[in-house]
């Protein structure tokens, strides 16, 4: 498959469970084309595994009645492999205490790898329940058989097959049993999965199974990994982005340095590294030593003088330009109600440049043996670099395995493994392993930043006042445009392609008399850096002007924050939401909001030079909402301007929680990132690159500086929705409306600063 | 040749005496619980204990630590560290755990200073080890946890 080309693809679903060896093999997933079940079943029975089957969910049942569950998604602190084992576990009737997991590498059998967007559980949960239930009926038939009674006298619960008084274990079937079993996709969909009563393990308290080794230092991360014969590699990075060459290098001053090697030029056909060099050596000290020595000399890319100023410049100007963009949104005659406006109100909400600063700096181990190049990296979206490794490395993609890790932070940096590329080619040029390991500095030039944005919000009222529409212009950095252009949406009308991660939130559940969006690439931003999805993306940017500029439209009203919201929160037409991910539509979001509103006690006194604001979100996006609402309470010091945080109260409907504490640490993390993007941190482009690259001036939030939380969960058995990042969204347009109710200054742009 | 007491071992590096420490550690001696994050000492993924005393390995050369006793995460032993790591579990502390052996040697460094801290003793003491995940409310909870019930 080529870079541009990429989609996750669809397929019909075949479930094989097999004895092979002393272990039940169970996977769901789909048989290949040119393929039937009964071949790939067979497979399955001789090798406990098969090349006619792509499993998306494969588990086993050990003789011991040890249930170990494969997971396809990466771990990078949401606990996902309790939450995704536990659906598959619960379905299964599997004693939990029982059950491990392994992130698994990549192979083609496991099907589309990616774990992003906060989609796992909302992507997975039918297939891993459904895989659950096919595994339960398949040990169901087998246990009646072993035990001499009808298949619906059995119940599966807590590792056993019981009928009335009997019982046999899993173990027992798995050690005495031939099964081999295929279940079609007729018989898949009509696979009975329990109801939400029925569940022991979703939604129940449990620990995440990845925690003990966490706090004994004895997880291994990618920058873990390690050799035989291998090579420390430290990157020498260009001074722009892109089309930047080098000129000369100059290792003379490396000389004297024990253990270092060689410096390297990289060609990289994908083009996805241009103008790289790497220091070799044989310890990463050494690496390091001598990337200081070592004399570059570059001749710099077009974009070496652009400045954030000179970005957010031509963001406005795109912005302002009604000729520009892509339609997203185009309800109602906007165009009339701005023709026939009595009165309007207009304003710019802009953020700055944000970094993802994984604490696990970027880091990649390659070693090419026996035809085929294996990656050591934790990451987050292998199918989508695989193709790019492919193109760089000039082999077929079936020559590259990328071994998983835990992650030491995704935050959406890790969805793209471009540190992989130098790293295999090197490897490629030296024949020998190559370790190639980022310092901080270099992780901040290299990395995907969060675009700086501008949004133009243009509304129109009638001779009554009443509100008649809105136009709203969000012009950045499009993350998809560069790295994964086959994920673009069509505009609208059929005009254009845009990055719907870039404009989620935009297409917000309010409903409108008429309301239009465009969304636009800053083509400015996407020559000058490769633009990222940083934790909430588009969401996490979008939502700062649309929950501002919904402050202003209640103030000018004159109507409360909270009513202004609730009156157009009306679950009607298009906002009506629809089965199973949306029930109840934008009637959830009230339901929050009122919740939210109430438990902080909305309205009430406050101190002079304290505020409240509030602020919503339907994120992720709008086909897998997570029902936030959220208040903030600040301080603002009359002398020195200093904005403190004193309480964040957020309620949030996201269906099922699968997970409970896991669900909750989530939101903690996810509010707290809201605080530090608004308050905390953010950078800026200078001469081409962003200005701060260390903690010595990119300054996230600290422990000192957390405020209280008051996080609730909608108790709900409705479809499970995401939580990675949703709870992040509404913080900082929340604490910056609560900033004009301290202060009477509306702030505009992100980080938030008062002169 | 430059010696220390490793986790109760005796350790050599023929490394240049400028090496840091946490590279000696993590690549010479193969503990890798001792993370690399800033490079600057801004972060605390690095924090070992240096004679008992909580220190950023990635900017101390390993030239400092002759004759000295370093522990690292693997070496732990005190009940307040023990009880530190307990609580780490029982909070449910860690999200993506790259910082969290940091996290752990500064507090146990806390611990070991001040058996009852307030939570601005907390936030004093924890206010250097950044956690990315922000895991920072349920960071200072365990602490007060392994203060109460863990006989530090």
């Amino acid at each position: 498959m080529g870079i541009k080309d990429q989609k996750i693809p669809m397929t019909r679903r075949t479930f094989l469970a097999g004895t092979a060896g002393t272990t039940l093999v169970m996977g769901l997933g789909s048989v290949l084309p040119g393929c039937s079940s009964e071949e790939a079943a067979v497979d399955l029975m001789a090798a406990g595994a098969s090349n006619r089957f792509s499993p998306a969910v494969w588990f086993e049942i050990s003789g011991t009645g040890d249930v170990k569950i494969n997971i396809a998604k990466a771990e990078m602190g949401q606990h996902v492999g309790t939450a995704l084992a536990r659906i598959v576990a619960d379905e299964l009737g599997a004693d939990w205490s029982r059950v491990s997991i392994d992130h698994v590498d990549t192979d083609p059998k496991w099907g589309y790898m990616v774990t992003g967007g906060s989609w796992s559980v909302v992507t997975s949960f039918t297939m891993l329940s459904q895989a659950g239930a096919a595994g339960r009926t398949v040990l169901l038939e087998a246990g009646a058989k072993l035990l001499g009674v009808e298949v619906a006298a059995c119940t599966a619960e807590n590792g056993n097959v019981i009928a009335g008084d009997q019982s046999v274990s899993f173990a027992e079937i798995v050690a005495t049993g031939d099964i081999s079993r295929v279940i079609n996709d007729e018989e898949m969909a009509a696979m009975p999965v329990k109801a939400a009563a029925d569940r022991t393990l979703i939604g129940k308290a449990t620990a995440a199974l990845d925690i003990p080794e966490k706090t004994e230092g004895a997880a291994v991360y990618g920058l873990d990994t390690e050799l035989p014969d291998m090579v420390y590699a430290h990157p020498l990075i260009p001074p722009t982005r892109y089309g930047s060459t080098i000129n000369s290098i100059d290792d003379s001053g490396a000389g004297d340095i024990p253990g270092y090697l060689q410096t390297i030029q990289i060609s990289d056909p994908s083009d996805t590294v241009q103008g790289w060099a790497l220091v070799i050596a044989e310890s990463f000290p050494a690496a390091m030593k001598a990337s200081s020595a070592v004399e570059v000399d570059w001749a710099a890319g077009p974009t070496a003088g652009v400045t954030e100023a000179h970005i957010l410049a031509e963001g406005e100007k795109l912005a302002a330009d009604r000729s520009s963009g892509v339609l997203v949104v185009d309800d109602g005659d906007v165009a009339a109600a701005r023709e026939g406006a009595a009165e309007t109100l207009s304003a710019i909400y802009r953020t700055n440049t944000a970094l993802h600063f994984t604490l696990e700096p970027q880091n990649a181990l390659v070693e090419f043996v026996d035809g085929v190049y294996h990656i050591h990296a934790g990451n987050q979206w292998q199918s989508l670099i695989l193709p790019y490794l492919a193109t760089a490395l000039e082999v077929e993609e079936s020559a590259i395995v990328i071994h998983q890790y835990y992650l030491g932070g995704g935050y959406g940096r890790r969805l793209f493994g471009d540190q992989m590329i130098p790293a295999a080619i090197a490897a490629k040029e030296l024949g020998r392993p190559v370790k190639l390991v980022f310092q901080r500095a270099e992780d901040s030039r290299f990395d995907c930043a969060r675009s700086p944005s501008v949004a133009q919000l243009d509304a129109s009222f009638d001779a009554d006042g009443e509100l008649t529409g809105i136009e709203h212009a969000i012009a950045a950095g499009w993350p998809t445009l560069t790295m994964a252009p086959g994920f673009l949406a069509d505009g609208v009308d059929g005009n254009g392609k845009f990055d719907t991660f870039s404009a989620s939130g935009s297409d917000h559940w309010y409903t409108l008399p008429s309301h239009r969006v465009r969304a636009i690439n800053n083509d400015l931003a996407q020559r000058t850096f490769q633009p990222g999805w940083l934790r909430a993306v588009g969401p996490g940017w979008i939502s700062w002007g649309v929950e501002g500029f919904m402050d202003e439209l209640a103030e000018k009203m004159g109507e409360d924050a909270v009513e202004f919201r609730l009156a157009r929160l009306d679950a009607a037409g298009k906002n009506a939401g629809s089965a199973p991910n949306s029930v109840g539509g934008s009637s959830r979001l009230a339901d929050v909001l009122r919740d939210v509103a109430e438990r902080s006690g909305w309205g009430g006194d406050l101190p002079e030079n304290e505020g409240m604001g509030v602020a919503i979100s339907q994120g992720q996006e709008r086909p897998n909402p997570t029902w936030t609402a959220c208040v903030a309470h600040i301080a603002v010091d009359p002398d020195t301007n200093a904005i403190t945080v004193k309480k964040i109260w957020q309620t949030i409907d996201c269906g099922t929680v699968v997970h409970p504490d896991g669900a909750m640490a989530q939101a903690e993390g996810a509010t707290l990132w809201g605080v530090s993007l608004a308050l905390h941190e953010g950078t800026e482009f200078v001469g081409g690159e962003v200005k701060d690259q260390n903690l010595n001036t990119y300054t996230p939030l600290r422990m000192a500086d957390v405020p209280e939380l008051d996080i609730k969960f909608v108790e709900s058995d409705e479809f499970p929705m995401g939580l990675g990042e949703p709870p992040l969204i509404a913080v900082a347009p929340a604490i910056g409306n609560a900033v004009y109710a301290a202060t009477g200054t509306r702030v505009r742009d992100l980080p938030i600063r008062l002169s | 040749m430059i010696q220390f007491e490793l986790n109760g071992e005796t350790v050599s590096t023929d490394s240049p005496p400028d090496t840091p420490l946490l590279w000696v550690i993590r690549d010479e001696l193969k503990l890798k619980g001792t993370k690399f994050g800033c490079g600057i000492a801004m972060c605390g993924a690095c924090t070992v204990h240096l004679d008992g005393t909580a220190t950023r390995s990635c900017v101390t050369p390993v030239s400092a630590v002759e004759s000295m006793t370093v522990t690292t995460i693997e070496g732990i032993e005190s009940d307040a560290s023990k009880a530190l790591q307990t609580a780490w579990v029982d909070e449910q502390v860690p999200q993506c755990g790259y910082c969290q052996s940091g996290q752990i040697m500064q507090a146990a460094d806390l611990l070991s200073k001040n058996s009852n801290p307030s939570d601005a003793d907390i936030d004093a003491a924890m206010n250097g080890n950044l956690c990315r995940c922000m895991a920072y409310t349920r960071i200072r909870k365990a602490i007060k946890s392994a203060a109460n019930g863990g006989g530090a």
